[in-house]
């Protein structure tokens, strides 16, 4: 196989035998299944603990879930999937780890904050394309209980939030790319690079990824010669309402506007009148689950032909910030288009 | 130089770009909060005088009755909800520190009763009870030395 015509620009592939996003699941927690979206997901949690003893535990069963219920959906058993591709924002990846476990699946931990579910798509599409196995799977989550214990307070802390912080979502996406056929193609993925602008505010996680969605953008639609208008929606993972008005104003910088075709999963899992999510939504779980509930099933209807999937992720750990580093921002972008 | 200046430009956009709670309402709420945390302390205080008790015993009384109020409010989540609403005037009085020092034990409890509650516990109030005593220990050291240079 020669795959030299596949390499696109300075950052991109574009597959020549595109694979098949072939089936998908997304479980949320019980506040998100309160939300905009709620109806959409396949499952949802009564309590955000999913049967489990801690918070930990139930990001893990979530995972788990999403993947039992992706490959169910397309009649495929965990046997015949080659790789595994998983991350989350926990120390070691250890919800990932967890959760897969009992599948037994050959897999990959990552690590990419909240992108982690555009870096597991891209990794599993690149792998099927490259014809080293014919299911991959990518799955990613996140949960409130775990996220907030591990990179700010216990939950009954009383403190009051910024305006600027977001709210991390609790929900886990599974996601089954292959060569069989389905109405979802991943035709191309633009690979981002970790953009710093110097920010050192972790409560405000929108303007600390803006800059590397923009760069990520911007590099995609150069690399494939593309318009903003040429994508349905170019949908960002969880920039939050902050975080938008900055992309806006930096990619108008750039030369292009994406205000008519760009919509955020972190404004829209969420109702931010109702719900007290001040900025939006985070977290790996926020981008993949608003991407299985929402924006594929329009792919899969052909409602939406071709879309730009950016999830963004803020790179910090509690000991960088602690230790006064600035709080760099990572997206990758998948080309998803109806077929 | 030039990235930093950069920075620093991209910093102050944020800044302009992000909004903020808005401040005088803020410090009303907080007003109105603390404002009733004291007041239910001065009624404590005041009931337990009109039964007889001494100034010193009374103040112990408001004190652990207060902490044990905030205690069971966190237990309850409702605390936080509290604490949403009035800010500063939840966290300054002493049922803001009995809530620092309550969440983490629940929170980490799970993580076992040495390594999760024994080591935790104090992670939010124990830079409060550290620099506390340290600044008390210079003062004391202060009024020492004022003292015997007969100056107090």
């Amino acid at each position: 196989m020669n795959h030299q015509n596949c390499i696109k620009g300075a950052q991109s592939i574009e597959f020549e035998e595109a694979p098949y996003l072939i089936s998908s699941a997304a479980v949320a927690g019980k506040k998100e299944g309160e939300g905009p979206l709620g109806k959409m997901f396949d499952m949802v949690g009564e309590d955000d603990l999913f049967g489990a003893d801690t918070w930990e535990e139930a990001e893990s069963t979530m995972q788990k879930e999403a993947c039992l219920l992706a490959l169910g959906k397309a009649h495929i058993s965990q046997t015949q999937v080659r790789y595994l591709f998983g991350g989350d924002l926990l120390r070691q990846g250890i919800a990932t780890s967890i959760g897969v476990e009992e599948l037994e699946i050959p897999m990959f931990g990552l690590y990419g904050a909240c992108s982690t579910s555009g870096e597991a798509l891209a990794l599993a599409s690149m792998n099927v394309a490259a014809g080293y196995g014919e299911y991959m799977l990518a799955v990613t989550s996140s949960h409130f209980g775990s996220a907030e214990k591990e990179f700010r307070f216990p939950l009954s802390y009383a403190n009051q939030r910024p305006l600027s912080a977001h709210w991390t979502v609790t929900g886990s996406g599974a996601f089954l790319v292959g060569t069989r056929r389905s109405h979802v193609r991943i035709t191309g993925v633009t690979i981002g690079k970790i953009v710093d602008y110097g920010l050192k505010d972790s409560q405000n996680m929108g303007a600390c990824m803006a800059p590397a969605a923009c760069d990520t953008i911007i590099r995609n639609l150069e690399d494939f010669g593309r318009a903003p208008e040429d994508y349905n929606r170019i949908v960002t993972g969880d920039l939050g309402y902050v975080g938008q008005s900055i992309l806006f104003d930096l990619v108008i910088g750039k030369g292009y506007d994406i205000k008519k075709n760009h919509m955020d999963c972190g404004m829209t899992i969420f109702d931010q009148e109702t719900q007290d999510t001040h900025a939006g939504g985070s977290g790996c779980g926020c981008a993949a689950t608003t991407l299985s509930a929402y924006i594929l099933p329009k792919i899969e209807r052909g409602e939406w032909k071709r879309v730009l999937f950016v999830p963004t992720g803020a790179l910090m750990s509690t000991v960088s910030f602690n230790e006064g580093a600035s709080v760099p921002g990572i997206a990758h972008a998948i080309v998803l288009e109806h077929c | 130089m030039d990235k930093q200046k950069q920075q620093q430009a991209y910093e102050n956009y944020v800044k302009q770009k992000t909004p903020v709670h808005n401040l005088p309402l803020n410090m009303a709420k907080a007003f109105v909060t603390g404002g009733a945390v004291c007041l239910l302390g001065q009624c404590i205080l005041n009931f337990c005088k009109s039964q007889g008790l001494d100034k010193d015993i009374s103040g112990g009384w408001t004190s652990i009755l207060l902490i044990l109020l905030s205690v069971l409010l966190t237990g309850f989540n409702i605390y936080p909800g509290i604490a949403k609403w009035g800010g500063a005037g939840a966290l300054v009085p002493i049922t803001g520190f009995a809530n620092s020092v309550a969440s983490p034990a629940i929170e980490y409890q799970k993580e076992g009763q040495v390594m999760g509650i024994g080591c935790k516990i104090f992670t939010i109030a124990g830079p409060v009870i550290l620099y506390g005593i340290f600044t008390s220990w210079v003062l004391g050291l202060g009024y020492w030395i004022l003292k015997i240079s007969n100056i107090l």
